[in-house]
């Protein structure tokens, strides 16, 4: 660990993200995540790293794929428009087994929309968002630190269980400066471990060594059985993950809340500041903060739902997402209603805690 | 007795899934030889297409990676750039690399990326049961031009030799023919050199196969080459378009 520097969220994840072993990044510029490309642009050369400026998102996620079948830590990012070119190579990625790390500072849409902080791709990245059966662990941050750190996680879940990781932030995320400090950096000795593990899997030819397996990086199973299989497996994949891999957190949950609420992200900030506002003023109401928006921690929502709850409260920075989850998660026991803002607003705390008094 | 034709050691033993008189085969066999003869099997990875080579990545013996359709230059660019050490080529058919691909060829043989390309032209979208390619020729007749491909509508073929010998990067280009004996050996000439430029990392090298597609243009294999020579190479000129080495081509 060092020491504190101000930084901005697009850049604190680029330095965590070499910091965390990355060493190829592929991506396309778009606001608001350009600091980010800019940042790996400067630093990559500095650590014998490759930075290529890809043609669209459509082929920087293709070398991320080519990269990620030679077992090594790569990454892209981009902000709503280029993760939607992005979703065919995603699907590809995940369909492979492979592992990479996807960074989408989102903005406003649909279509071109505009380019301030929104979480209108929530349903892109939690629901699928490209073609076939698979899932992609979503991460979201809801400070500068916070983004830093998950990049290290993202790679780490994203290696322990072969799959594509979204960090999804925000354009308010990834333009805010805020004290971060940076894990130590992975050694020569790390690399030399994460090739290792990789080399059972990922391609790296030696036909004549002894014991040697053609290695192939496919989604392909043109049997019909043998796809069955295939995605089976990955359910499995799937199932094992929304086993162990659920992360919240809580704010003010306790045995008083007369309301719980659930938000993410930036989004989350604001209902934080207002449920102290509300606390100071003796209305207990709790926050569930989900960290990982897939796999979606409903457990920690039904067991926040004490007896003096009477309602439940989405905070999004859409129309209304997340509210889905939310629902499954309280399973009918109470009413769950909604605020949201669109357009790359943001709501205020005083608008928050106004919704929050209408509703208790 | 003395074995003086066999199997490169660069193919498995997984059986083609070609149609009778294809020649994605002979191309196939003619990247294995030069991998074979340049003792680059070991580390050599290759990227398989979207189309009728779609297996090719059983048919290497080398790691392979299977692309999305189009995609090919950008994975292989990924695996070259985490890779240096090891060299990369992809195998792509027209539809793939002339038509949803454009921009990922453009843009991987202007970087000069350190690969090599291996284009089957044969005019038509094979794998998807012969619909028009941008490579048809005008007038030919495919399942989506079905009174033959009106240039004036959807415009001429495209010539992806010529265009990408616009680029600087570029370090070889060469257009061959697989239409007979003869230039099959030409052929096998011009893609060991770019295996061998390949070998010593000097940049992108591109060769265009003129080949044919007997079963989607509904004639036998002799009738097809006939027809291909008579039509494809007086459009598609086969040639040296660029060979740095000796700057100027043959
Ligand atoms: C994104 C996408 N679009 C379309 C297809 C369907 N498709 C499969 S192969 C192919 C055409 C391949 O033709 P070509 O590249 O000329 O190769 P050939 O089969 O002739 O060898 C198409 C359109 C696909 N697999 N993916």
């Amino acid at each position: 660990m060092g020491e504190k520097v101000l930084m901005k969220g697009n850049e604190a994840v680029a330095e965590a993200a070499i910091r965390a072993g990355c060493r190829l990044y592929f991506a396309y510029p778009i606001t608001p995540q350009s600091e980010l490309i800019e940042y790996m642009a400067k630093m990559m050369p500095k650590v014998d790293g490759t930075f290529v400026q890809a043609e669209s998102e459509l082929a920087a996620i293709n070398m991320v794929y080519g990269a990620a079948g030679c077992g090594k830590r790569v990454m892209t990012s981009s902000s709503s428009p280029g993760i939607s070119l992005k979703q065919e190579g995603i699907s590809y990625i995940a369909g492979a087994n492979l592992p990479a790390v996807i960074v989408n500072v989102q903005r406003g849409g649909p279509g071109l929309g505009d380019i301030q902080p929104a979480q209108g791709d929530y349903f892109q990245a939690t629901k699928g968002g490209g073609h076939g059966d698979y899932r992609v662990i979503t991460l979201a941050p809801s400070s500068v630190q916070e983004f830093a750190d998950m990049a290290s996680l993202a790679f780490d879940l994203a290696d322990k269980y072969r799959n594509p990781v979204y960090i999804l932030s925000d354009g308010l995320l990834g333009q805010m400066m805020e004290p971060v400090e940076f894990k130590d950096a992975k050694t020569e000795k790390d690399f030399e471990e994460l090739d290792k593990q990789h080399f059972a899997w990922c391609m790296h030819s030696n036909q004549d060594e002894p014991n040697h397996h053609h290695h192939e990086i496919n989604s392909l199973e043109i049997d019909p059985k043998v796809l069955e299989k295939h995605v089976e497996k990955l359910g499995e994949k799937y199932n094992e993950i929304e086993k162990n891999e659920k992360r919240w957190e809580e704010y003010n949950i306790n045995e008083e809340n007369q309301m719980v609420c659930v938000s993410f992200g930036t989004a989350s900030r604001v209902v934080k500041s207002a449920i102290d506002t509300l606390q100071e003023a003796g209305i207990s109401v709790g926050l569930i903060r989900p960290i990982t928006v897939w796999p979606y921690p409903s457990e920690a929502i039904q067991k926040a739902l004490n007896d003096k709850v009477k309602k439940v409260m989405v905070f999004e920075l859409n129309l209304g997402q997340m509210v889905e989850d939310v629902k499954i998660a309280v399973n009918g026991k109470l009413p769950v209603e909604f605020f949201g803002k669109v357009g790359g607003i943001v709501f205020t705390p005083e608008e928050v805690q106004e919704k929050i008094k209408e509703n208790l | 007795m003395e074995v003086i034709a066999t199997r490169p050691k660069s193919l498995t033993n997984v059986p083609f899934t070609y149609c009778p008189g294809c020649l994605h085969g002979v191309a196939h066999r003619l990247i294995a030889e030069a991998m074979d003869e340049l003792d680059m099997r070991n580390n050599m990875m290759g990227v398989a297409p979207v189309g009728c080579s779609v297996f090719a990545y059983e048919f290497f013996d080398c790691d392979m990676a299977e692309a999305a359709h189009g995609r090919a230059p950008a994975v292989a660019t990924g695996m070259k750039r985490a890779r240096p050490d090891m060299h990369v080529f992809t195998y792509q058919g027209d539809g793939d690399l002339a038509a949803i691909g454009t921009a990922e060829i453009i843009h991987a043989a202007n970087r000069g990326e350190n690969i090599s390309v291996f284009f089957i032209n044969n005019a038509i979208y094979g794998m998807t049961g012969g619909q028009m390619a941008p490579t048809t020729l005008p007038g030919m007749k495919t399942t989506t031009s079905p009174y033959g491909r009106d240039e004036n509508d959807i415009g001429y073929p495209i010539r992806m030799c010529e265009l990408i010998d616009t680029l600087v990067s570029p370090y070889f280009i060469e257009r061959v023919s697989l239409l007979s004996p003869q230039d099959i050996n030409k052929a096998k000439r011009a893609v060991k050199k770019a295996m061998q430029y390949n070998k010593e990392d000097r940049g992108f090298t591109f060769i265009e196969f003129i080949s044919t597609c007997p079963t989607n243009w509904g004639v036998d294999p002799l009738k097809a080459r006939d027809w291909a020579k008579e039509n494809m190479l007086p459009f598609f000129k086969v040639g040296n378009f660029r060979d740095k080495a000796n700057a100027g081509g043959e």
